[in-house]
């Protein structure tokens, strides 16, 4: 996972900004790797999916905290009942979404329980 | 010399019991698990495929041991169930580990050698002085269709090797192949399953092929199969490994740590490599493993390989799950879930 650092203020960004919106011109942004590892600060479990996640459902999607605090909105992968608040979770490589079966295949970020 | 730097391996979390699909079919549970020695077999998740396989893999054996992505300037993919027909599953590892963009990279396929066949170009790109890094790696999402034979094993899962010459854990002394023009197994541009000779893949596929370059190993080594600590053969289903080990004299002692099949099922270009990977997982420095892979169409691929110091000096193998603790990580689901994790079933 790599994200921006901003080296003025020392916050991390995932998704990558390229304007530290904090110090904004004063901000020096650099490449930074993030660890992959955070916690589920809250969750939302979906049963009615758009099209392209229906074969999905019921699935959870939350917002993670990483370890160097930024925030991002992505599913984690485990059954609806066994997320909770707080639960630690580390980022995987899966698919995101399928254009069809003709179309491109997405893939990026997601996150399953890190309770080992 | 030319060896492996550090390995991973990832097989997905869910499973089906053969007696499951046999239920389903109306097949003889107990006469195909036994006949098959096959228990259970790995399913994917719905978002996942050969790329996502082949990445967590990749990244399992780079957080054993630090390689810089930038002095990987190869990496090779191995599948037959590659996410494109068209567009490399290898670049989107490339991309992942961050080794992109000075590297080459491709695409193999030939049915379920194709990840050994990998680790052949990536040990004569290093060994030829071109590089100090390749990546080899083999996965699949293997398909069966519905009510056939394959359906009771084809499976899911991968491992990736990093191939080097500077310290590695296991230094691979020689490698060769039988290859021959044998249509046991196909699938035709367009099919969504294979076809496959039935018993024809048997004999004439996978014994003539596996033990005849089990034998020319032995024969260009100077070895007999009692040199070896573990030996590894492509592993269909349980039957066909045990019955090349005993005639090419590998006692199932041997055998047995990389027999995966019976709860794994047949991950086809995963499969030899999973197989290696659960012996690396416990080997010692000094241990010899004999490896021999089979692709159906077809050929097989031996490797004679020695552990080095360097699997307790060089890598932390802790790092990464181990074959073992993944196969117990198991979440069994009955055949009509499994079968929309499978896409049998079109909406």
């Amino acid at each position: 996972m790599v994200g921006t650092k901003c080296k003025t203020c020392g916050k991390v960004f995932f998704p990558p900004r390229s304007v530290c919106p904090h110090c904004r011109r004063n901000g020096k942004i650099v490449e930074y790797k993030c660890s992959g590892k955070g916690e589920v600060l809250t969750f939302s479990v979906i049963h009615s999916a758009s099209d392209q996640y229906a074969a999905m459902k019921p699935y959870v999607l939350a917002i993670v905290e990483l370890e160097e605090g930024t925030r991002m909105t992505t599913q984690i992968i485990c059954e609806p009942e066994e997320v909770y608040i707080g639960m630690p979770v580390k980022s995987v490589f899966r698919v995101l979404d399928r254009e069809g079966t003709e179309g491109i295949i997405h893939y990026g970020t997601k996150f399953v329980p890190n309770l080992a | 010399m030319v060896g492996i730097i550090t390995y991973g391996a990832y097989i997905p979390r869910y499973r089906i019991k053969v007696e499951e699909i046999a239920r389903v079919w109306g097949g003889n549970a107990a006469e195909i698990t036994g006949g098959l020695g096959v228990i259970e077999k790995a399913v994917p998740d719905y978002d996942e495929d050969t790329a996502t396989f082949a990445v967590e893999a990749t990244r399992s054996a780079l957080c054993r041991r630090i390689v810089d992505p930038k002095e990987i300037k190869a990496i090779y993919v191995g599948s037959e169930s590659h996410p494109y027909a068209v567009k490399p599953t290898s670049v989107t590892v490339g991309e992942a580990i961050g080794a992109t963009p000075v590297m080459t990279a491709a695409d193999y396929e030939f049915a379920c050698k194709a990840g050994t066949a990998g680790i052949q170009t990536a040990m004569g790109l290093v060994g030829a002085g071109m590089m100090n890094y390749a990546i080899a790696i083999g996965a699949d999402t293997a398909q069966g269709a519905p009510g056939d034979a394959l359906e009771y094993t084809a499976a899911a899962g991968g491992a990736a090797y990093v191939i080097g010459n500077d310290d590695p854990i296991a230094v691979i002394s020689h490698t060769c192949s039988f290859s021959t023009d044998t249509p046991d197994f196909w699938r035709r541009e367009g099919a969504d399953y294979p076809r496959h000779g039935g018993r024809f893949s048997g004999e004439p596929g996978y014994f003539k092929h596996v033990i005849g370059a089990a034998k020319m190993m032995l024969a260009d080594m100077g070895t007999k199969p009692s040199d070896y600590d573990y030996a590894v053969f492509h592993q269909p289903n349980a039957k066909f490994p045990q019955k090349a080990a005993a005639r090419l004299g590998f006692s199932q002692d041997q055998i047995k740590t990389g027999l995966l099949v019976s709860r794994l099922g047949n991950t086809y270009s995963g499969a030899v490599p999973l197989g290696l990977a659960a012996v690396l997982d416990v080997a010692k420095p000094g241990d010899k493993i004999f490896i021999t892979s089979y692709g159906s169409g077809s050929g097989s691929d031996a490797f004679d390989i020695t552990v080095t110091d360097a699997i307790h000096d060089k890598i932390d193998r802790s790092r990464g799950p181990t074959v073992d603790a993944m196969l117990a990580d198991a979440k069994y689901l009955d055949y009509a879930v499994y079968a929309r994790h499978k896409g049998k079933i079109k909406t």
